[in-house]
Parts: C-alpha cells; sequence; structure tokens
C-alpha cells in the first residue's frame, strides 16, 4: 500500500467517509448546493459573477473569505483571483465577506486524512482530489491547519477566470464582436479595435450571462502576479493606525464591557454580590453569563475596575490542583486502554526491542497560551430581534451558530462582520468571545456593547496548547536507528474544542484525534521497526489549536529522540537523516538547510548548533539553529530555515511567515509555560508569560523550495523543529540533554 | 480638563485617574493606539507627549503633562513619516496590532539617535512586544529610516 507502512483500520473511517460521500453524491450535486451569499445584498446594475467577484459601478470588490491575522492570506487569495481576472491589485476593494457555507475550507478536510502527505499513491490523491465533497456538506468556512491558501489555489483562480469570460461574453453581445476576438487588461474588455470597456460597465449585462464551460486556468508561465512578491494589501492602514480590529469597532451609542470568569477553568459562579460595582460611577450593569460576568460601563477602564469590586462564590476546580498533578494524569495514560491511535507500526517493534540495550527518553511539553497581542474582543449589538456581531473570527459559520444558540434566537437573524485579527494562532478558532458577546447583546437590548478580555483574563483562563508527555525506547544498529517505538500522551483537543462548540459538527467520539499523533506518526524516515501511538488523557485544561497543533510538542519529542539516536549511533545527525529519509523533497529541504548554514564547518568560539526536522501540514522543514555562550547566559544567534510549499505564490511573505512561525516556536522554546497552583493559573500578563522581545530575535535566514508536488501553505509550518533544533543545539553547546520545555527552565538565556 | 491631541484641543469631563490609553480609545475614538496589556510590559500603547514616547496605560489623564500625538498625528496618509515609509517598504506588519507602538517608539528613538546601532535598538524597543516576529523586519526598517531621516 505505502513504503511508510500500514494505516489502522480504525484512522481510515475518515477517509473512506470522504470518498463514499464523492461515489454516492457526485460532483454535479454537491457543486449545484453552493449559495452565492453576495447575491442578496446586490443593487442596481451591480454583478456578483461568483462568490468571490463582486462589480458594481463603482468598483470591483474581491471577496477574501479567510481570517486575516496576520499571515497576508487576503493579498494571497486576492492575488489569485486577480492573476485570471485580468485586474491589479491596486484596482481592487478586498472583503472578507459574510459567513457563508460557499466559502467552506476544503484544506482543512485533508488535515484529516489518515495518509501521510508525503505518500502520493492513488487512494491518498484520489481522496486529496475529492476532499471538497464533505468540505461542502459540513460548509465549514474556516482559517486554520495552515490550508487556506492550497484550499484556494484552484478555486479562486478559476474564480477569477470565470468572471473574466463572463464579462468578455457580455461585451461580445454588446459590441457584436466574438468573444475569441477580445482581450481582457487592467479590469477592462478590450475589442480588436482598441476600445477599452471598464468591467465596471459590464456588470449588469455580465449577471445575465451563463457560462457553459469552466475556463482553463492558465499555467505558470503566463503569471504576472503570482510567484512574484506583493505589496500587502493591509500594510498602509497597519502602518498608519487605520486597520480595524475587533476592539476598533466604535458604535453610536457604544458601551464598554470587561470580562471576569472562573479562576479555576471552566468552571461555574455559583454566587455573586455585585452590589458595590453597580454603585461605581459609569457602570451600566453587571451580567450573569454562567461562568462568570461582564460588567458594562462608560470605558473598558472602568468595567475593569468594577470587575475588582464584585464578590464572587467560584465552584472548585474538577481537575489536578497544580501542575504536577495535570503530568500525573497525562502520564498514566500510557496504557492500552487509552490508545487513541496507532497510525504508524513498521516491521516488528517489540521483537526488535526485547533483550536488546534500549536507550529511553521522556520529554514534557506544558501548557502554553496564544497570548495574541489583541485580547479577546468582540462588539455585538441586539435589536429588534436581530443580533449583529463584529469579531475578529477564524470560524464565522460556526461563530453565527454559536451566537444564535447563545442569544437564543435563529441563526438567519445573525449577522458576522469579520474584522481583522491582532493575532489568532488558533485562538480565534474558539467561540467563546462570540458567545458571550452574544449573551451580553441579548441583555443589552438596543445598545451596542464592545466586549474586552483583560489581558489577565485572556491568559490565565485558556483555552491552551495542551501539556503532554513524550516517550521513546529505540535500538540503534550499524550506526543508524534499528529500532523506533515512540509515543505521545495529551488530552485531546478535538474533543474540548467539540464540547465548548467551535467545531462544524458533532466529532464521534470513537474517530481518533488526528492532532494528538500530529507529526509523530507520518514523518518520512524510512526505520526497519518503527512504532507510533498516540494516548488520550482525561479532560483537564482547556485544550485548543495553538501554532503548528500538534505538531509543537511531537516534532520537539521526536527530533530530540532523533538527536539522541544520532549521538547513541554516532552518526552526524544531518547524514542520519538524510539517510533514513524516503521522501526526495524532505531531503532537499535537510540538505538545502545544511548548505544554508555550512553544517560541515564547525561554529566558531563559544557556538554550537542543533538541527531537526519536520514534516506538518504537508511542509517538509527544516531547521538548524546557533547559538552562543555568554558570560550572560545563552545567546540565540541565527535560525536557518528551508521548506517547500510546492509553489511559491509570494516569495516575500514566505519568508515572513517563516520567520514569524520560527520567532513563535523560539518564543515558546526559551520561556513560556502555564503553570497552576491551588487551581489556578499561576501567570496572568506578559511579566510572568514571557514571550519573544526585540533583544532575543536571532538572524533568521529562509529558504523556500518547489520540489513537491502540492501546494502547502505557511502559517504554521515553521514553528515545530525550532524548539528541538535549539534543544539539540544546547545538547552539543553543554552535553545537557534537555528534555522538559521550556528551556529556560535548565539554562540560562541571555 | 483640556488636552491636545493631535494639534485638535479637547474639554474632557472624565475621572482623573483614568488612563490615557481609554480617553484615547473609548471617550476619543482614536483607535489607532491599542491595549495590550495595561501593565507598561508590550508598548501596543505608546503616544507622544510633547514628543517623548510614552505607555499611555499608565498616565492617568490628570498627569498628562503636554500635547499628545498618536499614530493617527503622526502625519497623512499622503504624506508619511519616514518610519512608515519605511515600515511599508520592507512589509513590517503582519497582524499589524502591536505596530501603531512600534512605529512611535521608533520615531522616538530616531529623534534621540539619528544613526542607532542593533544594540541601540534593542535597548529602545525591547519594551515593544510584537507576537507575531516580525523584528527582523523592525531592526531593518528602522536602519532605513535613519538613512533616509539622515539624507533630508
Ligand atoms: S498596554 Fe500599555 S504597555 Fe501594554
Ligand atoms: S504584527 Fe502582530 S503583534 Fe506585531
Amino acid at each position: 500500500m505505502t513504503r511508510l507502512g500500514k494505516y489502522t483500520r480504525r484512522g481510515f473511517i475518515v477517509a473512506s467517509v470522504a470518498v463514499a460521500g464523492g461515489v454516492v453524491f457526485g460532483v454535479r450535486t454537491y457543486r449545484a448546493q453552493l449559495e452565492n451569499p453576495l447575491i442578496a445584498e446586490l443593487g442596481q446594475g451591480e454583478a456578483a459573477l461568483t462568490p468571490y467577484v463582486k462589480i458594481t459601478g463603482d468598483g470591483i470588490t474581491l471577496i477574501t473569505p479567510r481570517a486575516e491575522m496576520g499571515q497576508g492570506i487576503h493579498t494571497t487569495l486576492a492575488s489569485l483571483v486577480a492573476e485570471e481576472l485580468d485586474v491589479e491589485l491596486d484596482q481592487v476593494r478586498i472583503a472578507h465577506g459574510p459567513p457563508s457555507s460557499a466559502y467552506f475550507n476544503g484544506g482543512v478536510v485533508e488535515e484529516g486524512y489518515p495518509f501521510p502527505t508525503t505518500d502520493l499513491g492513488t487512494v491518498p490523491e484520489f481522496a486529496r482530489a475529492q476532499r471538497d465533497i464533505p468540505a461542502v456538506f459540513l460548509g465549514y468556512q474556516i482559517t486554520g491547519g495552515s490550508t487556506s491558501t492550497h484550499d484556494a489555489y484552484v478555486k479562486m483562480r478559476r474564480a477569477g477566470a470565470v468572471a473574466r469570460e463572463t464579462l468578455k461574453t457580455a461585451a461580445a453581445a454588446r459590441a457584436g464582436i466574438p468573444v475569441a476576438r477580445l482581450s481582457t487588461e487592467g479590469g477592462a474588455v478590450v475589442l480588436p479595435d482598441g476600445t477599452r470597456i471598464p468591467y465596471t460597465e459590464l456588470a449588469a449585462e455580465a449577471a445575465a450571462v451563463d457560462l457553459a464551460d469552466a475556463p482553463e486556468l492558465r499555467p505558470r508561465s503566463a503569471w504576472r502576479i503570482l510567484g512574484k512578491s506583493q505589496d500587502r494589501l493591509d500594510v498602509v492602514d497597519k502602518s498608519t493606525g487605520r486597520a480595524i480590529y475587533a476592539s476598533d469597532i466604535r458604535l453610536p451609542g457604544m458601551r464598554f464591557g470587561a470580562l471576569r470568569r472562573s479562576p479555576f477553568l471552566g468552571g461555574r459562579l455559583r454566587s455573586f454580590d455585585a452590589s458595590a460595582a453597580l454603585a461605581m460611577p459609569r457602570v451600566d450593569a453587571v451580567i450573569d453569563i454562567g461562568n462568570g460576568v461582564v460588567v458594562v460601563a462608560a470605558d473598558t477602564w472602568a468595567a475593569m475596575q468594577a470587575l475588582d469590586a464584585v464578590i464572587y462564590d467560584w465552584a472548585p476546580p474538577d481537575y489536578p490542583l497544580d501542575s504536577a498533578g495535570h503530568f500525573e494524569v497525562i502520564a498514566a495514560a500510557f496504557r492500552p486502554e487509552q490508545q487513541d491511535s496507532r497510525q504508524r507500526d513498521d516491521g516488528n517493534v517489540a521483537d526488535a526491542l526485547a533483550g536488546a540495550q534500549a536507550i529511553e527518553g521522556e520529554y514534557r511539553a506544558p501548557y502554553l497560551a496564544h497570548a495574541t497581542m489583541e485580547p479577546m474582543s468582540a462588539a455585538a449589538l441586539m435589536q429588534d430581534g436581530a443580533l449583529q456581531i463584529w469579531a475578529g473570527t477564524q470560524g464565522p459559520t460556526v461563530a453565527r451558530r454559536e451566537a444564535a444558540l447563545a442569544a437564543g434566537i435563529d441563526k438567519q437573524a445573525v449577522t458576522i462582520t469579520t474584522t481583522l485579527l491582532g493575532g489568532g494562532f488558533g485562538r480565534r478558532g474558539e467561540m467563546d468571545f462570540v458567545q458571550i458577546a452574544a449573551k451580553v447583546a441579548t441583555q443589552m437590548q438596543g445598545t451596542p456593547v464592545l466586549l474586552t478580555y483583560p489581558r489577565e483574563e485572556d491568559m490565565s483562563r485558556g483555552p491552551y496548547r495542551p501539556a503532554a508527555i513524550g516517550r521513546f525506547r529505540a535500538v540503534v544498529a550499524d550506526g543508524l536507528p534499528l529500532a523506533v517505538d515512540i509515543a505521545t500522551a495529551s488530552p485531546s483537543i478535538m474533543a474540548g474544542i467539540d464540547a465548548r462548540g467551535g467545531a462544524p459538527a458533532p466529532i464521534p467520539a470513537f474517530l481518533p484525534d488526528f492532532t494528538l499523533s500530529q507529526a509523530l506518526w507520518d514523518q518520512p524516515y524510512g526505520i526497519a521497526n518503527y512504532r507510533v501511538t498516540g494516548y488520550r488523557s482525561a479532560p483537564l485544561l482547556p485544550a485548543s489549536f495553538w501554532r503548528s497543533v500538534g505538531a509543537s510538542q511531537n516534532s520537539f519529542f521526536h527530533e530530540c529522540m532523533m538527536d539522541e539516536l544520532a549521538v547513541a549511533a554516532g552518526c552526524d545527525p544531518v547524514e542520519m537523516r538524510l539517510a533514513l529519509i524516503t521522501d526526495a523533497p524532505s531531503r532537499a529541504v535537510l540538505a538545502a538547510v545544511a548548505d544554508m548554514a555550512d553544517w560541515g564547518t564547525a561554529p566558531v568560539g563559544a557556538r554550537a548548533r542543533g538541527v531537526a526536522f519536520a514534516l506538518a501540514f504537508g511542509v517538509p522543514t527544516a531547521q538548524i539553529v546557533e547559538i552562543e555562550d555568554t558570560p550572560s547566559g545563552i545567546i540565540v544567534r541565527d535560525v536557518w530555515v528551508a521548506a517547500d510549499v510546492g509553489v511559491a505564490l509570494d516569495p516575500r511573505n514566505l519568508d515572513a511567515q517563516l520567520i514569524s512561525g520560527v520567532s513563535f516556536g523560539l518564543s515558546a522554546a526559551i520561556g513560556e509555560e502555564i503553570t497552576l497552583t491551588d487551581g489556578a493559573v499561576d501567570q496572568s500578563n506578559y511579566h510572568d508569560y514571557p514571550v519573544l522581545r526585540m533583544y532575543q530575535a536571532p538572524r533568521i535566514h529562509t529558504r523556500i523550495l518547489e520540489n513537491q508536488p502540492h501546494i502547502r501553505g505557511i502559517g504554521e509550518p515553521g514553528t515545530p523543529a525550532t524548539a528541538p533544533a535549539l534543544a539539540n543545539a544546547i545538547f552539543a553547546l553543554t552535553g545537557q540533554r534537555l528534555r522538559d520545555l521550556p528551556l529556560g527552565r535548565s539554562v540560562v538565556f541571555a | 480638563m483640556e488636552l491636545t491631541i493631535n494639534g485638535t484641543s479637547h474639554t474632557l469631563n472624565l475621572p482623573d485617574d483614568m488612563p490615557l490609553l481609554w480617553v484615547l480609545r473609548d471617550a476619543l475614538d482614536i483607535t489607532g493606539v491599542k491595549y495590550g496589556c495595561g501593565i507598561a510590559q508590550c508598548g501596543a500603547c505608546t503616544v507622544h507627549i510633547n514628543g517623548e514616547a510614552v505607555r499611555s496605560c499608565q498616565v492617568a489623564l490628570a498627569d498628562v503633562w503636554g500635547e499628545v500625538t498618536t499614530i493617527e498625528g503622526l502625519a497623512t496618509p499622503e504624506a508619511l513619516h519616514a518610519v512608515q515609509t519605511a515600515w511599508i517598504a520592507h512589509q513590517v506588519a503582519q497582524c499589524g496590532y502591536c505596530q501603531s507602538g512600534q512605529i512611535m517608539q521608533a520615531v522616538d528613538l530616531l529623534g534621540r539617535n539619528p544613526a542607532p546601532s542593533d544594540d541601540d535598538i534593542d535597548a529602545a524597543m525591547s519594551g515593544n512586544l510584537c507576537r507575531c516576529g516580525t523584528y527582523p523586519r523592525i531592526r531593518a526598517a528602522i536602519h532605513s529610516a535613519a538613512t533616509a531621516l539622515r539624507e533630508t
């Protein structure tokens, strides 16, 4: 079936459902179900030629229906449409658009497939080709899993091409000239005599045109925009203070809300006394939201002050009171009854390990906060039975459903406006701020309220990247690993999201959580005896997607193990990986990074290097970190990173995203952790949850490769390999094998 | 209370101890200035008072000692400040939420030090967090802006 070994039956169910969907319903049927949400809002003489292209008398608007949280996706999505539509990026407006199942994300379906992304066999490729079928039925408009670009790559170019041909057909009818003799350029149809008819003048006629066939897409050699670095469409607004995030929404008569929930995460508020708070000047209301309160006041500061004046009686926590207790629960999950998946079982690990001199290790990764620079926020107004929400959400269709549920109204009565996001990293795929804003709005009929989480609330109430433990036993022989038995254990993210109302549809409990062993089971190493097991612990603190999700801990476990095995085998860690990797694009990124860092030449002075590889979100990525021992501590000097995205649509943005991903990984590896004492989180703000600062930022050198057959996204792949590369560098420097994150617990960083 | 913000004077009837950050954002709808931490840890709220960078979350309304400039008052979209021009040329912003504060801090730095070294930049900018990891481009943009300002 594949060089990478056997897939378990349980894991296969997801893919079979996807494929069966295609057979039963057929491509035509599911296409016919797509709505075009723009049509409802059109005026006279305006046209929405596809769900992505709206043309009115005064301009062209491209819909870029993914959350812009910094990754530059609005610019890339607009480029896909503009390339085929024959408009320049400075001729269009962009808008996120309304929540709609038309903006389903097929890429995210692929993430759950039980095939390694390097497996190009018939079944995996068929399932990939059919991914949009289950996606359409779920109608799941989500930004996550680094999927936006590969989801949109064909679909949004096709939207541009369909709109272009529609406009040409309308122009041909008007001018009485065959379509074949017309061309398009700069937002206009050009007649053979050079006369230009702007698209904006053709909108009304184009709306009546029905194209017989979907036009062909242009080959890469003909691209004008794609493949070249573009100025971000939001860069001027973001450099002048004019960019609007949810917390910047201001409406006439607006009041301001601040939130406090239980310090025991997810716990109930048994009772509270708000009399002192209500007596404070500028305070309007104290609203019970079940697990806490929102104070509504004339300004956010007054609301925050009043939160301290409320007397709360919180129900006790239902989880262990301190961090050690949480790790005990996770450690106890390494047993057959709690096996979540065993997606790889090559050779015979038990036999190979029996009686051999095994190397063993246990690694630990803490809870992590997203700590987006903009704390969670949402604006809401309930008026005459209609609820309007403004939020920086990664999932607008689910947000609409959850707002409706929270307000007790029909979802048709809910409008969601997706603003820019002041950072997302997975946190804004959660629905809490939307649910709470909706509840507040129902209590404040007719008054718009901006809800802001105080930073302390944002930091200390989760949800978090789950804490996790990785364990391995391995044997090396003749300079290479002969047997590897590696396992990971953590609470289930998917179960948590489902319970909190963030899933598109209920997630069956019998399915494994594909995030749990993500980037552990599907690494492209050929090892004769190789077993990867995921164990699901009991639920602990609310667990959520955190940039690179399961890969954020599993790559640390796996790649530090590989470094240990290289040491044991007496092999260079780059050479050993090159010898084991069976996938050519993956080998190429490793060779590239070794070349960039001049790996063959020993670092000078008190410097040392470490290397790591990760295949995550379909992107093979290799990193080398160089550190220096100084009198004030370890300084990270340089990071080299090479990644293969298949097709590089915007090189400068890919560079930015790799730098961003590496910085995020470095920040966590050096100093981030969420801990508990007496049931409450110890960290509350940036003074005790230290994130990377300018003085710690290394030089980061990037290289993008295009050897792999599928286009892939770059928002997350930069993150996973950083922590293991840094830990491996510290081993090279000090001989100390650090197995607990953050590394700053064990060594001093300058 | 009288306050001059971006060249416009405002008469305000607000509590003396209300932080300038919230006066700007919630009372005056000047939202380019951002809330990130409220405790002088992130720099998202950085504005100028009499041309000097301050954390507006730490300045009580009654203590504002001069004219306030926010990112909105730094320049006009038609005639950007050299620091903003450099920020755009280097495509610094990602989510962008920290960038008002970063730019206001960088303008202050270049006002005091027309040719900052990397160490000077570290010292001046380490109070401004960026969760998106735009630090290398901020550094490059500050060097570019310094050059541009020296040449004018
Ligand atoms: S909000 Fe003032 S420094 Fe963070
Ligand atoms: S650009 Fe997102 S926090 Fe700096």
